[in-house]
């Protein structure tokens, strides 16, 4: 499912409001969602999971092809660490 | 942050009525829970990938009493994070 699909899906639950609103308030949660990330915020959607910033070490590396040293820097990774309802709902759904 | 602030976020910029913008808030993550349960991957331009993956039963050890046991088959959710993000916490 990609955001336009879901965009459709939200719609179809919510029809009162036109698609165009539900498209803009979609691109709206995941904005707060990214402008929080980038803030170091954690965010916490209880029943879905958590997202929350890691830090990787910076790292001296080598080219494997010019053996060239590269120096990797310290990076910030989005780590997303599911919910036990999400977890669950995974699991339970039958055809394994 | 919480659902809540996001909910003041769409509050805010569309002009919904509160109870309208937790509604969408709401039906947004129940979707996207109800598609993931079905295996489907999730892909959100600009933020990440949703994706669940089977993981094979293996055995495994209790580190506590290092007896032998069996992990069973499961599956697991992965999130792979987006370019466009990952660019964004590090610029």
């Amino acid at each position: 499912m990609t955001k336009k699909e879901l965009i459709k899906r939200v719609h179809e639950r919510i029809e009162d409001y036109p698609a165009k609103d539900v498209s803009y308030a979609i691109h709206v949660i995941f904005d707060a969602m990214a402008r929080a990330l980038k803030k170091g915020e954690r965010i916490e959607l209880r029943g879905f999971g958590n997202f929350t910033i890691r830090r990787r070490r910076p790292i001296l590396g080598r080219n494997p092809r010019t053996t060239d040293i590269v120096h990797v820097p310290e990076r910030k990774i989005p780590f997303f660490k599911v919910g036990k309802e999400l977890k669950d709902m995974i699991n339970s759904s039958g055809d394994m | 942050m919480t659902k809540i602030d996001i909910i003041q976020d769409v509050y805010e910029k569309l002009g919904f009525s509160k109870k309208d913008a937790a509604r969408i808030v709401e039906s947004v993550f129940d979707i996207i829970k109800d598609s993931l349960a079905r295996g489907e991957k999730i892909k959100i331009s600009g933020f990440g990938n949703f994706s669940v993956k089977e993981k094979k039963s293996r055995r495994g050890r209790n580190p506590q009493t290092g007896s032998e046991i069996e992990i069973s088959a499961r599956k697991v959710l992965t999130f792979k994070s987006s370019q466009v993000l990952r660019k964004a916490l590090n610029g």
